[in-house]
């Protein structure tokens, strides 16, 4: 793992994470360079989503420090992006995708104002051109599609301009074409932007994630591996695999075999 | 019509019932996105006791009755933040508590006790000028506030994560929006009643939603929409002699099922123009097939 200052993001150092007495994440440590592309995978309970809202700042470590640019406290400062698991609760809230996006773009000097600059609006309308839904950009949330409001999360937390997108089981709600879509404009996005996701998908983690981080209650780091076979033998050798129930979905990997894995 | 205007007191209805349409589109449009509807009823029901209270230490009816809806809506609150599921129960038993805390201090007190009735469905056609100027400093105080945080409260109620994420302060936030809601609730149940309250608080909003494009538009036409009904009751009440309060509630309530009513008939209009273009593809696929 190398370790140059400048392209430290997150640092996360024996964190420990406890809740009614038991540590729901234990000693974890994780380092997330600039450019970095990592799936946190591990079971259910397993910590994830805990994960994510302390880098996020919404949680405080019992032990332990993660600094977001060097800062002790993420929320706020812009740093990042976050894109949540639900893109399905308050659906009738009245506001249009644009509003949603525009959004993103709130700092404690929009304090007493209503509207939004011509900047800003047209930022907004380039984040969900990025993701090919402008032309919805004017229909209230309610009239859109499960991944339609995906991607309009996705260009909420892209249009703050942040240095780290943070995804929560993204495309929880996409079906399969969607995913392919969605997750090749990930790759597209990961050019200039960092990002950690929560998913589940092996065969999606494979063939598109840089680095893998096993989560079960403690952290295994995966730095790089080269093919989906790879993956597999990352599950196997993972000292957090015991209480995965992985098997099932490796197999399908090896059944099936993309012929992808990591090729930039 | 005018010449009810000639009469104090109508015009202080009219412009007390216009204050609480302001402040009710704009806590009640806050109140529906964000579900805090049942947390309202709690509320309103909870400051009975603080009205007893009040009567019974001799206290003037205001101090008892905010103090208790206030003490009562950051219990609510400080429940609901911590653990959202489980808040319902909470603000029921605060609800019932409450009410009957009231009732058992009004027995107590000596002398004169206040009608139930009027605590529940108010006298808008009696409101002194004081309280109207009490009212029209609520209204301006939530309204600035409102102005002022617009944009944080605007993210809060869309995506309280997000909101946190992006620097929000979604706790003291929701705190003040909760003791927002106790004391619009307080003021406006002194002069129209709680139950009006309620009504006002929720139905001009839920109907404004589903038309609206932002939380601005909604709170404008809520309030709007709040104006009508209380015109519309008040004159009811004037030709046909009927409870003002209860005559204001049934318009909003006449216009609530109205507007379910126009939502099904667009809803069906909307299916029938798409079944119209559907069937002319279906028929042209068809009509392909046969040559």
């Amino acid at each position: 793992m190398t370790k140059t200052e400048s392209k430290v993001l997150v640092d996360i150092s024996s964190l420990c994470y406890t809740n009614g007495g038991v540590d729901i994440l234990h000693d974890i440590n994780l380092t997330v360079n600039r450019g970095d592309f990592i799936a946190v995978i591990g079971p259910n309970g397993g910590g994830k989503t805990t994960l994510l809202k302390l880098i996020l700042g919404l949680l405080q470590p019992t032990r332990g420090a993660i600094d977001v640019r060097g800062l002790r406290r993420a929320s706020g400062t812009g740093a990042i992006g976050y894109v949540p698991q639900h893109v399905n609760h308050n659906l009738n809230f009245p506001a249009t995708a644009l509003d949603v996006v525009l959004m993103g773009n709130h700092s404690a000097s929009r304090r007493l104002r209503f509207g939004n600059s011509r900047r800003e609006v047209m930022q907004a309308h380039e984040a969900l051109e990025k993701l090919g839904i402008n032309d919805c950009a004017d229909r209230k949330i309610v009239a859109l599609s499960g991944g339609q409001r995906q991607r309009v999360l996705i260009a909420r937390a892209l249009v703050g301009q942040p240095e780290l997108l943070v995804l929560d089981e993204p495309t929880a709600s996409i079906d399969t074409k969607g995913q392919t879509d969605f997750y090749d404009m990930l790759k597209e996005l990961n050019k200039d932007l960092t990002i950690l996701m929560v998913c589940h998908d092996l065969m999606i983690v494979a063939s598109y994630a840089k680095s893998i981080a096993c989560l079960n209650r403690r952290l295994h780091y995966h730095d790089s591996f080269r093919s989906s076979g790879d993956v597999i033998d990352i599950f196997y050798s993972c000292s957090v695999q015991e209480m995965c129930p992985v098997g099932v979905i490796t197999q399908n990997i090896k059944d099936i075999r993309p012929v992808g894995g990591k090729d930039d | 019509m005018i010449e009810v205007l000639h009469y104090e007191f109508m015009r202080h209805a009219l412009l007390a019932g216009l204050l609480a349409a302001v402040v009710c589109g704009v806590i009640g449009t806050l109140v529906i996105v964000n579900r805090l509807v049942f947390l309202s009823g709690g509320v309103a029901h909870s400051a009975y006791g603080g009205v007893g209270l009040a009567f019974f230490l001799g206290w003037p009816y205001m101090i008892g009755a905010t103090l208790f809806a206030f003490g009562s809506a950051m219990i609510m609150a400080a429940v609901s933040i911590k653990s959202k599921q489980r808040t319902d129960t909470i603000i029921g038993v605060m609800w019932s508590v409450g009410m009957a805390a009231g009732i058992l201090l009004l027995d107590l007190a000596p002398g004169y006790n206040v009608d139930l009735m009027s605590y529940l469905f108010g006298s808008i056609l009696s409101v002194p000028a004081g309280d109207l100027v009490v009212m029209a400093i609520v209204t301006l105080v939530v309204l600035l506030l409102v102005a002022y945080f617009y944009s944080d409260l605007l993210l809060m109620s869309y995506d309280e994560e997000f909101a946190e994420v992006k620097g929000v302060p979604v706790r003291p936030l929701y705190f003040m929006l909760i003791g927002m809601v106790a004391v619009t609730v307080v003021m406006v149940v002194q002069v129209v009643g709680l139950i009006l309250v309620i009504a006002l608080l929720t139905i001009p909003p839920y109907i404004t939603e589903k038309y609206t494009r932002s939380l601005l538009q909604m709170m404008v036409f809520s309030s709007l929409l709040g104006m009508g009904f209380i015109l519309g009751g008040l004159w009811a009440s004037y030709i046909y002699d009927l409870t003002s309060g209860a005559a204001i509630i049934f318009v909003a309530g006449t216009v609530f099922f109205l507007s379910l009513g126009v939502d099904k008939l667009i809803a069906m209009k909307k299916r029938r123009v798409w079944l119209r273009s559907h069937q002319s593809l279906e028929s042209g696929r068809t009509g392909i097939v046969d040559s």
